[in-house]
């Protein structure tokens, strides 16, 4: 009897996912723990293993294809003797057969629950946003039932802004009958939001830009994280960036030491020392290392460092767990593993999500100076700037070259305060300044 | 011992067997342990074989009235036995069906009764056997779907002997037509055996505690159909109490409390007990696992989960309503809730309906009008009489009702309350508008085909906003 291959469910609470690519095609014969294709979901890559032996009969859902329902049948695997003939269409295939494909996410069943490290909004509801309001040109169309509609009408409420939790994510009576009447009007007069409450991407008009203008890239999973957590944290979080000037050179001369003393194949950079620099000063102002959340703040005990890492077509921010505790050696081993992993899409969600801080590097392209938006759930978020010589006055007053550094520190004001933002920087600087504290 | 399995379901009713093969169509290894026949007493003792019996007692009444048809059928008359054995050989043929459905889900049956002990992740189930041998099985969740059975009450005497006092099971197997017929309890399971054996020629008298038959009911199906039945030829007493019950040899005598207070001793051949119903809570270990009963009932969550690790209970044996269809989905909602299906909601009692299948038939969903006002509820009522509908009439079933109770403010349909000729297969419209959450105006905006008697559920609807069109 062929033996059905099912699309994996990668976290707790996915539902669904891009079968990104095959690794092998009708007639192929497969192993055991061979790696069949690849499956992206919001944030990552993930490989899926053949469980079963066999030769692949039917490939079900091509490459590409967007939205595969979890344990929907993704192809169908032929034991000996069996023909293609044998397969039959995925409706009528017994599902209690269906093999479930091993995935590493599988193997590992205490990740994190869900990708979006965003504590829930109020509303209890987490049905997804693009089933909730579907697309059309020139609006929105809601799906509410009938009863939904006049209860919103009759409280004045706007079922726009509403999350549904029928089903297909339809706006029930218990939906409206929970939400606060006027609570929910549209931020932006007439601008269509999501049902996160989040404004919907501009609809693409041929009036603005003609269609042979430009080159269309749908998005990928990736891309709407990015673009939905950043609008929610831009949107919901009270941000505030805290500026100050650090001298670089005590901590450059220190690194070229370490290197020169390090075996052949550790070389720390300077992201690596700030990172420990970071998650030290964490820790002597536990105050900043903290989370709002809908039931109170959460001091964290270990200081998770998160390092925005660019990657092609989106963002992601690995971490680096308990940094306070680790050498340097160490940090610098894990990063580079994190960001070639990160690059190829390949990390597991428990790698990017559960982070206290942030790190966002953009001194290497030359800025001065910038400002993050947090990554919710964390407290804070540190831009760092380009390291240059600055002519500086000194303790003498005489003009002197030194390098400098510009970093930024974003706050969360709702866990912040700017004396407590204004500790931290100063502890972080102080580790910066004289690294040799980073020892003790 | 030998399967390890994924779910073990205590008892094979309409709860069980359906939970069973939901289990099986997630992927589950499922086995269902029966103490009798498969089935439970849906099947073999309750729904399914009462059908039978009352078609039997429809088509009669159909044949005595041949000749308001226009046809001649002479002395149209039964045979008690073959009303019986057909009765029993529908059930049978169900029973079987059963059978086959396990055996193609590959869902184990597991013949004996059985009781629980302590375990984990799930109790352990003890299935003795019908040779009085113990087996123990063991599953990763344990699903009690053990039922009810018919409530006694000893101080009044109302203890089935199973000779002259009976309960639904000797009801449905009946040697004799008892001549005079006591029936205690006026709910639809001594409705519907007293509108059968009415039908049948006993003389009938039911006994009702509470102020009119059919309680749970719409107070004004309740008199319609009180109504109905006193001219068919039953006697009902209401606001009266059974106080004793004595079998003597071949006689029962009853003494009974009427509304006015005064105390009469009446003979019958034969009484059914229909007084309520006590869960199977007994025997199954629940005490020593910790398991919360409260009046006969397993005290349970939207999910069916008891409290106790990996011990699910559904349908009969968590309360009311009793009713097979609840049951089935509450098996359902359970398992899928063990699967971590999401999308599945917790089990909602408000949007069950019940159906009597007496002559005339009764059916409602949701609230009934007092019960609305009762909540406070601003509301509006729609009815519609079947003397109204072309097809009632020309079926000649012009007696019936339609009531709709809508939220004046949101439109909801609160509830429906039909009474007449094919209400039971009518009622599931109104489930259905309510499950979808749909207001007057999407009744009101939808066709209707012509000529049924499902026209009269659009008349109510469009009488509660008084535009009725055929009256």
């Amino acid at each position: 009897m062929p033996i059905n291959i099912t699309m994996p469910a990668l976290s707790p609470t996915m539902e669904e996912g891009t079968l990104a690519k095959w690794l092998v095609k009708e007639g192929d014969l497969v192993k055991s723990g061979m790696i069949i294709a690849e499956i992206e979901t919001d944030k990552a890559t993930m490989e899926v293993e053949a469980v079963d032996e066999g030769k692949v009969g039917k490939i079900m859902v091509p490459a590409g294809t967007e939205g595969v329902k979890v344990n929907a049948i993704i192809a169908v695997l032929l034991e000996d003797g069996e023909s293609a003939g044998d397969v039959k269409a995925p409706a009528a295939a017994p599902k209690a057969e269906a093999a479930p494909a091993k995935t590493d996410a599988a193997k590992t069943p205490s990740a994190p629950p869900a990708p979006a490290q965003t504590p829930a909004a109020p509303a209890k509801a987490a049905a997804p946003a693009s089933v909730a309001v579907m697309d059309r040109p020139g609006g929105a169309r809601i799906m509410a039932s009938p009863l939904a509609k006049r209860i919103a009408a009759n409280k004045g409420i706007d079922l726009k802004a509403l999350k549904g939790t029928g089903p297909h994510g339809r706006i029930i009576r218990r939906d409206v009958e929970n939400a606060k009447p006027g609570a929910a009007q549209p931020a932006h007069g007439g601008t269509p939001l999501t049902a996160d409450g989040l404004i919907l991407p501009q609809v693409l008009d041929d009036r603005v830009y003609a269609p042979d203008t430009y080159e269309l890239k749908p998005l990928d999973g990736m891309r709407k994280t990015v673009a939905k957590r950043l609008t929610q944290s831009f949107m919901q979080v009270p941000h505030f960036p805290l500026n100050i000037d650090i001298t670089l050179d005590n901590l450059l001369e220190s690194r070229s030491a370490i290197n020169a003393a390090a075996p052949k194949d550790v070389k720390i950079s300077v992201n690596d020392l700030l990172i420990k620099a970071a998650a030290l000063a964490l820790i002597d102002e536990p105050d900043c290392n903290a989370s709002y959340t809908d039931k109170g703040i959460a001091y964290h005990k270990h200081a998770n460092i998160s390092v925005a890492v660019a990657v092609d077509g989106g963002l992601i921010t690995p971490v680096i767990f308990k940094a306070e505790g680790k050498g340097l050696a160490e940090i610098s081993e894990e990063m580079k593993d994190l960001a070639t992993r990160a690059r190829e899409r390949k990390l597991k969600p428990q790698e990017y999500m559960g982070g206290t801080f942030s790190i966002s590097n953009l001194g290497m392209f030359g800025v001065k100076s910038f400002a993050s938006i947090i990554n919710p759930p964390e407290g804070m978020i540190l831009s760092v700037g380009a390291g240059e010589k600055r002519a500086v006055v000194d303790e003498s007053g005489a003009v002197v070259a030194r390098t400098l550094m510009s970093v930024t520190l974003t706050c969360d004001h709702r866990v912040i305060g700017g004396a407590e933002g204004a500790k931290w920087l100063a502890a972080f600087k102080r580790y910066v300044e004289t690294p040799e504290a980073m020892l003790l | 011992m030998s399967t390890q399995y994924d779910l073990i379901v205590i008892g094979s009713g309409p709860g069980g067997y359906v939970a069973a093969i939901r289990a099986t169509q997630l992927g589950m290894k499922t086995a269902i342990v029966e103490r009798e026949s498969l089935g439970g007493i849906c099947l073999n003792w309750g729904c399914i074989p009462t059908k039978a019996l009352l078609r039997s007692a429809e088509v009669l009444h159909l044949a005595k009235h041949a000749k308001s048809f226009g046809l001649k059928i002479e002395n149209p008359s039964f045979d008690l036995d073959a009303v019986v054995k057909r009765s029993r050989g529908v059930a049978a043929q169900l029973s079987n069906g059963v059978k086959f459905l396990m055996k193609k889900n590959k869902i184990d049956v597991i013949e004996g009764t059985a009781r629980l002990e302590k375990g984990a992740p799930a109790p352990k189930v003890i299935v003795k056997g019908k040779d009085g041998k113990d087996t123990s099985y063991t599953a990763k969740h344990v699903m009690l779907a053990t039922g009810a059975r018919a409530r006694d009450i000893p101080q009044a005497g109302l203890v089935a002997d199973g000779k002259l006092i009976w309960t639904y099971r000797e009801a449905m197997t009946p040697d004799v037509m008892p001549k005079r017929l006591l029936v205690v309890g006026s709910g639809a399971i001594g409705i519907e055996f007293a509108s059968f054996y009415n039908e049948l020629g006993s003389e009938v008298t039911v006994v009702e505690v509470m102020d009119r038959i059919l309680p749970v009911e719409d107070a004004e199906i309740s008199a319609l159909a009180e109504k109905d039945f006193r001219k068919q030829g039953l006697s009902i007493l209401t606001g009266a109490k059974v106080e004793n019950l004595k079998a003597g040899k071949d006689t029962i005598t009853a003494d009974i409390t009427t509304k006015d207070g005064k105390k009469e001793t009446k003979e019958f051949d034969r009484a059914i007990l229909a007084v309520g119903i006590v869960g199977n809570v007994e025997n199954l270990g629940l005490e020593a696992l910790g398991v919360k009963v409260e009046k006969t009932h397993v005290v349970v969550d939207g999910f069916g989960r008891t409290g106790v690790a990996g011990l699910y209970a559904i349908g009969d044996l968590t309360g009311p309503p009793w009713l097979a269809h609840k049951a089935s989905h509450e098996g359902v909602v359970c398992v899928e809730g063990i699967a971590g299906k999401s999308k599945t909601e917790p089990f909602d009692a408000s949007n069950v309906p019940g159906c009597t299948y007496s002559h005339p038939q009764v059916a409602s969903v949701g609230l009934t009008e007092a019960a609305a006002k009762a909540k406070g509820l601003d509301i509006k009522v729609g009815r519609f009489p079947f003397i109204g509908n072309g097809k009632a009439i020309a079926m000649g079933a012009e007696q019936g009702l339609v009531k709709t109770i809508f939220d004046k403010k949101t439109g909801e349909l609160l509830g429906a309350h039909m009474i007449g000729a094919e209400v039971t297969e009518l009622i599931q419209g109104y489930v259905i508008a309510r499950q979808g959450e749909l207001t007057e105006h999407d009744l009101i905006h939808t066709v209707f085909a012509h000529p049924t008697i499902s026209e009269t559920m659009h008349e109510a609807v469009l009488d509660a906003e008084g535009r009725a069109l055929h009256i």
